[in-house]
């Protein structure tokens, strides 16, 4: 008999995860690069001894603290989702999520949670150096949370290291170091956390830039302009090379979101890179439209960034729906790509594979458990598609996709240009007479949080269907529970999640006015 | 109220909501609660991944 999917379960449990992981990801890029930024000033004040700094570092620690205080545990939820949204998802993945957050929960976690403690309540009763050792290890610990969860978000990107055990439904991790090192999760857990150090430099920025206009606190404003301002240059610089290193994984791994990226619905060799355009509303990948309203580009660049080939082919929706255009495989080898319904006719012999070999096993009946095995273990890679009977259904929301990566990318460079400048009139001695560029920097703080969820919505959005790329879709992924009850929470994150976010900024602004001689412990 | 103090209750009473409230009440573990062995909730997730669905969203 066949069952009639609950869409409305699918898409209230989606849009709980992705509301909930926003709000989680409010309170986590600060925390990841103000504690550097805090490290780096607590060591100039014990190498000096000048308490100008002590002023600034505990100014900036109790910003931080409050961050810390409203964001602590909001990942926890997300946990919560797992194990009740999405069991079939949080079984299949077995212990490849296992390892990875245990390693953070045993390592990364006490790490912090135990200097915290000190870098909050030590001052004046540890050494000066121990009080630094702590703040730096504060600062490595939350970077090693990250660490553990984005390696966990990069095998989902690109399942690697592990085996289906059709027996127990479950992967079982075969190699630690593929998980830990595949270039997925290398990419991702460097490009998330610049992206941390170059929003709390801004942060740090734009902070400084009201006591400046403010005509208070001078010197704390300068020099915490000067950390932040070499600190976020050389980490947005980063933040561009392993954005390219990301896309170039993306290329590889999931061509369909590159193509969501840049709007590409018709492939081609050569293909060039969208600085500014606007997708055709409501395109579809199989009508006539043209894929943009307008476009400037810059010739051949997708196909070098992509596959570093200035010729190379780049596959567009169209053509990951339809197949048929040359392509590398895994081993190098060179192939014709199969189209999405050849796929979902192979993740469906998979399924049925399991289907029967579930059966024989149950029957004892070895010749057929050993044949359905071998059909299912060659269309494993495939096995997601089995879940999905359209085509179309492999296609993320293109217009989302694209224009979250444009306003990212456009804002990533931005933020050199405003670091640059920050950093040259304070070289200069006239940062205080320039007001625009000081409001701009405050202006600034909340395009660095754009900048940041919009990157987060290419990541995900742009995978669309999949938990687990190819190989669970979001349909296959739900608990078979009622969508209300999904309903209800998500209106009880929305408003818990919001009453956190407006008890971060009234508590923030008003310490932030309060300012540091105050602001102590 | 000390910004100390305002945080402390902060943080205790997202964390009472979070634990208290939303998991005891609404965030159960969907097979934990359902299946007593590691070998039941398998075969249930098994049967949810062989059996067929109607995935189309109209």
């Amino acid at each position: 008999m066949i069952e009639n999917l609950d869409f409305a379960l699918v898409n209230w449990s989606r849009a709980q995860f992705a509301l909930t992981a926003m709000y989680h990801w409010l309170f986590v890029p600060l925390t990841l690069g103000i504690t550097f930024i805090i490290a780096f000033m607590e060591t100039i004040y014990v190498k000096t001894g000048d308490p100008e700094w002590k002023k600034a570092t505990k100014f900036w620690m109790t910003l931080f603290g409050i961050n810390f205080a409203i964001g602590v545990a909001t990942g926890l939820i997300l946990e919560f989702e797992f194990g009740t949204n999405w069991s079939n998802y949080s079984w299949f993945v077995g212990d490849i999520f296992g390892a990875p957050l245990a390693i953070e929960g045993i390592m990364a976690f006490f790490l912090e949670s135990t200097f915290i403690a000190v870098m909050f309540f030590g001052w004046n009763k540890v050494s000066k150096k121990f009080h630094l050792v702590s703040t730096w290890l504060v600062a490595i610990g939350a970077n090693l949370s990250a660490l553990w969860i984005l390696v966990a978000n990069g095998w989902m990107q690109h399942p690697i290291g592990m085996h289906f055990n059709p027996e127990t439904a479950r992967n079982e991790m075969l190699n630690f170091w593929d998980v830990f090192l595949s270039p997925v999760a290398v990419n991702k857990f460097l490009h998330t956390i610049t992206s941390g150090f170059v929003l709390a430099s801004i942060f740090v920025i734009g902070v400084s830039a009201w006591f400046l206009l403010k005509g208070r606190e001078k010197l704390m404003a300068k020099r915490s302009m000067i950390i932040a301002g070499v600190f976020g240059l050389l980490s947005s610089l980063f933040l561009i090379y392993t954005g390219d290193g990301s896309a170039y994984q993306v290329a590889q791994k999931q061509p369909m979101k590159l193509a969501a990226m840049e709007g590409l619905y018709e492939g081609s060799e050569g293909a060039g890179l969208v600085m500014l355009g606007m997708p055709t509303p409501g395109k579809e990948y199989d009508d006539d439209k043209d894929d943009y309203v307008f476009k400037i580009e810059i010739p051949k660049l997708l196909s070098f960034l992509g596959y570093r080939d200035f010729n190379a082919f780049v596959p567009g929706v169209k053509n990951l729906v339809e197949g048929g255009y040359p392509m590398t495989d895994e081993d190098g080898g060179t192939r014709t790509a199969i189209s999405a319904t050849e796929k979902i006719e192979k993740g469906k012999l998979s399924i049925n594979a399991l289907a029967e070999y579930k059966e024989a096993r149950k029957n004892g009946n070895d010749t057929i458990q050993e044949q359905s095995l071998k059909v299912f273990r060659e269309n494993f890679q495939y096995f997601g598609y089995g879940f999905l009977n359209d085509p179309k259904s492999i296609i993320p929301n293109v217009p989302l996709t694209f224009y979250s990566f444009h306003i990212m990318v456009a804002l990533g460079f931005y933020f050199v240009l405003l670091f640059v400048m920050v950093l040259f009139f304070i070289y200069k001695n006239s940062l205080e007479t320039k007001k625009w560029l000081l409001r701009l920097s405050i202006f600034t703080i909340p395009l660095a949080y754009i900048a940041s969820m919009s990157g987060w919505i290419v990541a995900e959005v742009g995978r669309q269907p999949w938990t687990i790329q190819d190989l669970l879709p979001t349909v296959a992924a739900v608990s078979n529970i009622d969508a209300s009850a999904v309903q209800i929470t998500f209106w009880l994150f929305a408003i818990i999640f919001t009453a956190l976010l407006i008890a971060e900024i009234k508590i923030m602004t008003k310490q932030i006015k309060i300012g540091p001689k105050e602001g102590g412990h | 109220m000390t910004l100390g103090k305002k945080l402390w209750a902060l943080i205790l009473i997202k964390l009472f909501i979070m634990f208290v409230i939303l998991k005891l009440f609404f965030f159960k573990n969907f097979l934990n609660e359902k299946f007593d062995t590691e070998e039941e909730k398998s075969e249930y997730v098994l049967e949810q991944l062989t059996k067929p669905k109607n995935t189309d969203n109209d």
